[in-house]
């Protein structure tokens, strides 16, 4: 492995510049001063401060805007991680330390793995028709927020529950089988042993069920409300009308955002490994 | 009932093991029954059910709308729609087949790295991973404009009208797709090589095998595991994509994605849209079955 063909070595470099390529022109594109076409007026911060300042906005509608948005977008992965992981965690736990049987684990299994090769625009499509009709009994599946909710938890689950299955497996069972041989009962056993040596997994899950939500837009697309706005939505429909170096300045820091978060959760998950 | 038994160190019965192990798995589970397995056949139901007047659902059954799928519409037979489902396994299969290409040169690159830094090499292709896709998307758009390098020097070269972008169009959805599931090939392949045996490459080479020998019968077969997972990861989701198509190609080169949400959008018409989920569906099935056969023992996550 130690001698490589310079061509190799140069090719992959390449492939990642074209990997970074395109978030580079947006970051370059906005610190523009020129607020339309390409052409390079000079530096400026000035897109950025009007993220956070609707008076200093050319477009303050624009601004208030892309703050509901943020808020939603939040609101929306905060929410729908909290259920997934719990969801999630107690399937992971039912799944592997639960006697099934044979035909409940294959049902089980395809259970799990359904969400997770189906092309998202399928699930959207499913949910899109299930909540025109359960509408009728309930307003919560307006199209909107709680059914965006509904939505992204649904893909969540089992993305929480494989990892956090894996790490139950990894654990193995000694430490149930000591807790218990020490008459420690179910409920003692669960909040101070399996929940603990748990906690890596469930929060290395909930990061990525959070991560999926805020990376998601096809899901988002089609149960989106008027109201309820995620921040790739806005950007999405700004492209269909102009792009401006606001959003190239939105995209900037979502990006750094999820720098941020990878590089944290890989230091998490590198602890706990 | 009244066996006893132990389990995990417990001292139960059948009966009490169970339930406590349906209370674990209930909600999750009545969670996906409610919000994916009912949704899904109500998918399917409404495939075979007619479009109203006013784009309600009419709950007679009917094959129309798989015919239609198969090209038998009003005026008679037209490939249109076979055309895009076609074209969409065809992108997905060539994204693939380009993003293996530049995948093996990067994973032999990052497992050739001295260990510590190797970490940093990998988050280096993790973040493109998990940046949003809408957003790396229009950053393709922005970078195929008239006015940046890249179609300057398409013009130059006289493979572009001078002054115009260089999407929408295929290539545009080519470059997309690719730079979006590149990651997906790269880091499954990764796991690959870093294990692979190097004793058997040098061997090869001892023997004097050429070049191409040593990738096709020393290199290819250790890392056929990674690589049956990436295609999979890269192959399935890119049939159904729809943000990329749509930004980058625009009417021109339709994917079965944007077919389906149009069904949703202008045409309103579900129990197409739903008829048109079933086919690509069934092509996710298709394409999962091969990856089974192929890649019986590979780890998905």
């Amino acid at each position: 492995m130690s001698r490589l063909h310079p061509a190799v070595g140069v090719t992959a470099v390449l492939t990642l510049g074209f990997l970074y390529l395109p978030m580079l022109a947006v970051a370059i594109f906005s610190l523009n001063q020129t607020r339309y076409g390409m052409s390079w007026g000079g530096f400026t911060w000035k897109w950025y401060q009007s993220l956070f300042n609707p008076a200093l906005s050319p477009d303050p509608k624009l601004t208030e805007t892309i703050q509901a948005a943020f808020v939603t977008t939040m609101v929306l992965a905060v929410v729908s991680t909290v259920i997934a992981t719990v969801l999630g965690t107690l399937l992971a736990i039912a799944l592997e330390r639960y006697p099934w049987t044979r035909r409940a684990r294959v049902f089980l299994d395809n259970l799990l793995y359904l969400p997770v090769v189906t092309p998202d625009i399928i699930l959207a499509a499913a949910l899109v028709v299930a909540f025109s009709v359960l509408r009728q009994v309930s307003s919560l599946f307006e199209l909107g927020l709680p059914a965006m909710i509904i939505g992204h938890v649904t893909f969540q689950i089992a993305f929480v529950a494989l990892v956090v299955q894996s790490r139950l497996k990894s654990l193995g069972a000694d430490l149930d089988e000591a807790a218990r041989d020490l008459y420690a009962s179910y409920g003692y056993f669960v909040r101070r042993v399996l929940l603990p040596l748990l906690a890596p997994g469930i929060v290395a899950g909930a990061m990525l069920a959070f991560t999926l939500s805020l990376d998601d837009f096809v899901i988002s697309f089609f149960t989106a409300g008027p109201d309820s706005q995620t921040l790739p939505l806005i950007i999405y429909g700004s492209v269909r009308r102009g792009v401006t170096p606001q959003i190239h300045a939105l995209s900037t820091l979502i990006f750094l955002a999820t720098v941020i978060l990878v590089l944290l959760s890989e230091r998490l998950t590198r602890r706990s490994a | 009932m009244n066996r006893v038994l132990v389990w995990y160190g417990e001292l139960t019965t059948p009966g009490a093991l169970s339930r406590r192990g349906l209370l674990f798995l209930l909600p999750a589970a009545l969670w996906l029954m409610a919000f994916l397995v009912l949704p899904s056949l109500a998918l399917v139901a409404v495939a075979f059910a007619e479009r109203g007047t006013y784009g309600e659902i009419v709950w007679t059954f009917s094959l129309e709308n798989l015919k239609r799928l198969l090209g038998y519409g009003l005026f008679g037979w037209s490939p249109d729609n076979l055309l895009i489902l076609g074209r969409s396994v065809w992108v997905a299969f060539v994204t693939s087949l380009i993003a293996a290409l530049l995948a093996y040169p990067l994973a032999f690159f990052i497992a050739s790295r001295p260990p510590r830094t190797r970490y940093l090499w990998l988050t280096l292709v993790i973040i493109p991973f998990w940046t949003n896709l809408v957003i790396r998307t229009y950053a393709w758009q922005l970078l195929l404009s008239p006015e940046l390098p890249f179609a300057r020097v398409a013009a130059a070269l006289g493979l572009a009208e001078p002054g115009t972008a260089l999407y929408p169009g295929s290539f545009a959805v080519y470059v997309g797709m690719v730079s979006a599931f590149l990651p997906f090939m790269v880091l499954p392949l990764y796991s690959s090589v870093e294990r692979i045996d190097s004793s058997l490459i040098e061997a090869a080479k001892d023997l004097y095998a050429s070049r191409a020998r040593v990738f096709f019968q020393a290199i290819l077969p250790q890392t056929l595991p990674g690589l049956t997972v990436g295609i999979i990861l890269t192959f399935i989701p890119a049939m159904g994509m729809f943000v990329i198509p749509d930004l980058l190609g625009g009417a021109k080169y339709l994917l079965v994605g944007n077919l389906i949400q149009q069904q949703f959008g202008a045409s309103r018409d579900w129990p197409f849209a739903a008829a048109i989920s079933l086919g690509l569906m069934a092509l996710t099935l298709v394409a999962l079955r091969v990856y089974r056969r192929s890649g019986k023992d590979v780890d998905l996550v």
